[in-house]
């Protein structure tokens, strides 16, 4: 890395006493590079073992990586914590302009100490940093109206990133999210609700650095290959066209789309919420990370009719996902697209996680169904498959938490099945609520195994599909083997921040060339020992905090409802299991 | 003929401010410091976004506000910069209406479009061409 860049500057950010410092770690970028290698360096740095999560021995680091500002696609901010969902390692990505702005702001990492006594926010312009009083802005109900006042109180427009939490984060929901730019989020593991113990409503950073290469012709030539690459493949076609919304039908279609709590894994409705019915039907606008020519962010335009005021509709852009669409669509029973659209409104005004937004209520319909719980419980609503209208009261109510059992619903669906009974069914893996993949046991092994129990771990859903595609049967210690070597090639792209939809681009010769251009050098030899190293740092971590991998158990809702590769069997999950340890 | 760059179809920007880098890029350095070009949301990505480039003026308001002729007049619009001639007063930044002359601290310079396109090239959405001025008339 050049002397001029800037990248080993590090940020760190005292919210108890109200001020900041910046710190040339040129090692921590040496050893780890950035994002997720950096991130748990300064994470173990930071965070003494037994943290409360909501305490504020509890640090928030974000970090971005060297290709940041150079490359495209290289849009992802890493953020570690301390999660209070899992009370264990907490990592969440982000794209948006997150990346970009806090690269361009001067800095390759950003540490977030202590706890403010009143609400704040943070703009940092370049080497400016200001705590601004938020305390107006807490408790609003929209978070559309805090990005609102945050652009028109700060400047940096046309470089900056906003990025804020909901009531959901105030109020300590443990899945609450931080959003970055409206239509981006840190989404797992409760991000959200350590901002808000933090007393901390948003962050607007800002800049508009130059970057220095060390080759110029190299660097300008590995761009227009990487840039090419990334946009001439039928695949980034598709992610623009349709968006991951293009992953409905085709999972429907092999039986894997979670349905009805997982009763069952094909949805009659899966059509009207497909992501070729939403381009042809809703689609109203595309947009892009910062710095990623493939724009797969889909907004719907919705169109509604006002309640009270005749002849009068009001026209909304709602941003549409896979992700949310099963888990606040299929997982649901909702197949009304306008439907799907408003709850996930709801979800993105609280700023809450919609993966396990919409586990957790489905787990509470089916709970409700079966008499464990009555509309007492409920708070009067009657939860029940398809009535979205309900579920956005709901949603309501487990921000609000008005009784014991939103309170549990606030703290996801194995806590709440914990009290209420109904844990066979309550779609939790290492304690993470499961994204929209049941396509069999690498998958599931992916959601208990993976380092932060998230789909984007390792993906063992295309390992299934594979299987499933080849008939060839899966082996536990070969599936074990080939995620985690996944694993540890994605600690790889998530330390240079490359978004994992650019992975097939990212290759690790096309690394070392894009690396070097811009004066690291790095082998591809170095660059296998990093992604194992980081992992094992990860899981050493986990291990400190009380990650026990033999506690992990699997819902028999999970091992009941057939995949497309049959039942999974619980004995090559615990024979995989046991290679991860 | 003389070429100016054009926003020919705002409506298809995705914000992924390629064109940003690609300007800075021209200069042979990463980052957004050397763009002259700006694409800002138009209050919240909701709403799309505003694309801001020189537009190649025939009578250009910066070139008129600058006290040492530092911005040339181009033969067909727009203007050149002479960067001895300039003082660094700034002026321009606050005379042209869109936004367009950017200010780059470091050299104490206004940042002016040089209408090459290289920044087009890199849009995959036909948000912004190069393209002839007729007669020099805009």
């Amino acid at each position: 890395m050049s002397r001029a860049d800037p990248l080993s500057r590090v940020l760190y950010v005292d919210l108890s006493r109200r001020r900041f410092e910046v710190i040339e770690r040129p090692d921590l970028f040496e050893e780890g590079l950035g994002g997720t290698g950096v991130g748990i360096r300064l994470l173990e740095e930071e965070c003494s073992p037994g943290t409360d999560p909501l305490g504020p021995g509890n640090p928030v680091v974000l970090a971005v990586g060297p290709l940041v500002g150079h490359f495209p696609l290289a849009s992802k901010t890493v953020a570690m914590f301390k999660s209070p969902h899992t009370g264990n390692l907490g990592e969440s990505h982000a794209g948006g302009r997150s990346a970009v702005a806090i690269r361009m702001a001067g800095y390759g990492a950003i540490v977030l100490r202590g706890e403010s006594a009143t609400p704040v926010y943070l703009a940092i312009d370049g080497d400016a940093v200001h705590f601004r009083d938020a305390s107006a802005l807490w408790g609003l109900r929209s978070t559309y109206t805090v990005g609102a006042v945050l652009r028109e109180r700060e400047t940096g427009s046309g470089y900056r990133s906003i990025l804020r939490i909901g009531r959901a984060g105030e109020r300590g929901v443990t899945y609450a999210a931080v959003v970055v730019d409206t239509y981006r989020h840190f989404g797992r593991l409760g991000l959200g609700a350590v901002f808000g113990a933090k007393r901390l409503k948003g962050i607007v950073v800002s800049g508009r650095l130059a970057l220095p290469v060390s080759d110029r012709a190299a660097y300008a030539r590995t761009y227009d290959e990487v840039f090419r690459a990334a946009t001439d493949s039928p695949l980034m076609r598709k992610y623009h066209e349709l968006g991951t919304s293009m992953n409905v039908l085709p999972l429907n279609e092999v039986g894997a789309l979670p349905t009805r709590n997982l009763k069952e894994a094909r949805f009659e409705g899966a059509e009207a919420i497909s992501g070729e019915r939403f381009a042809e039907t809703l689609l109203g606008r595309r947009l892009a990370c910062a710095h990623c020519p493939v724009a797969c962010i889909h907004l719907a335009a919705l169109r509604t009719p006002h309640p009270s005021e005749p002849y009068f509709y009001k026209t909304s852009m709602l941003g549409y996902d896979y992700e949310p669409t099963y888990a606040l669509g299929s997982l649901l029973g909702v197949a009304d697209p306008a439907g799907v659209l408003r709850l996930n409104d709801e979800v993105e005004v609280q700023v809450l996680d919609a993966i396990s937004t919409g586990v957790v209520l489905s787990w509470a319909t089916e709970a409700l169904e079966r008499g464990l719980v009555s509309t007492k419980e409920t708070n009067g609503l009657a939860l029940a498959w398809g009535d979205w209208s309900t579920y956005i009261q709901a949603v309501e109510r487990v921000v609000a938490q008005p009784t014991d059992f939103y309170r549990a619903l606030a703290r996801g669906a194995r806590q709440a099945a914990s009290i209420f009974g109904g844990e066979e069914f309550a779609l939790a893996l290492g304690g993470n609520e499961i994204a929209g993949y049941h396509t069999g046991p690498a998958y599931a092994l992916t959601m208990l195994g993976g380092a932060r129990h998230s789909h984007l771990d390792s993906a063992g859903y295309a390992v299934d599909q594979k299987a499933a595609a080849s008939g060839k049967a899966l082996v536990p210690e070969e599936v074990a083997a080939a995620l985690l070597d996944e694993e540890r090639w994605r600690q790889v792209l998530s330390s240079l921040v490359v978004c994992f939809f650019s992975r097939g681009v990212y290759t690790p010769e096309k690394v070392v060339r894009a690396l070097s251009s811009v004066g690291i050098q790095r082998t591809p030899e170095d660059l296998a020992r990093l992604g194992a190293e980081t992992l094992a740092r990860k899981h050493a971590f986990k291990a400190r905090e009380g990650f026990d991998p033999a506690a992990l158990r699997v819902p028999s809702r999970i091992l009941e409802t057939p995949t497309p590769l049959g039942r999974i069997d619980p004995g090559f999950l615990s024979q995989a299991l046991a290679q991860f340890q | 003929m003389a070429k100016r760059l054009a926003v020919v179809d705002v409506d298809r920007c995705v914000g992924c401010m390629s064109c940003m880098f690609a300007c800075a890029r021209r200069l042979g350095q990463g980052g957004l410091a050397g763009s002259c070009i700006t694409v800002h949301s138009a209050g919240g990505m909701r709403k799309g976004f505003v694309v801001v480039v020189c537009r190649a003026c025939p009578d250009p308001p910066c070139a008129r506000v600058c006290p040492t002729g530092a911005l040339a007049l181009r033969e067909g619009g727009g203007v050149r910069l002479e960067p001895d001639l300039c003082s660094g007063c700034q002026t321009c930044v606050e005379a042209c209406p869109f936004g367009a002359v950017l200010w780059e601290a470091a050299q104490g310079k206004p940042q002016i479009c040089v209408y090459c396109g290289f920044c087009a090239r890199y849009c995959l959405y036909d948000v912004i061409a190069l393209e002839e001025i007729e007669g020099g008339a805009v």
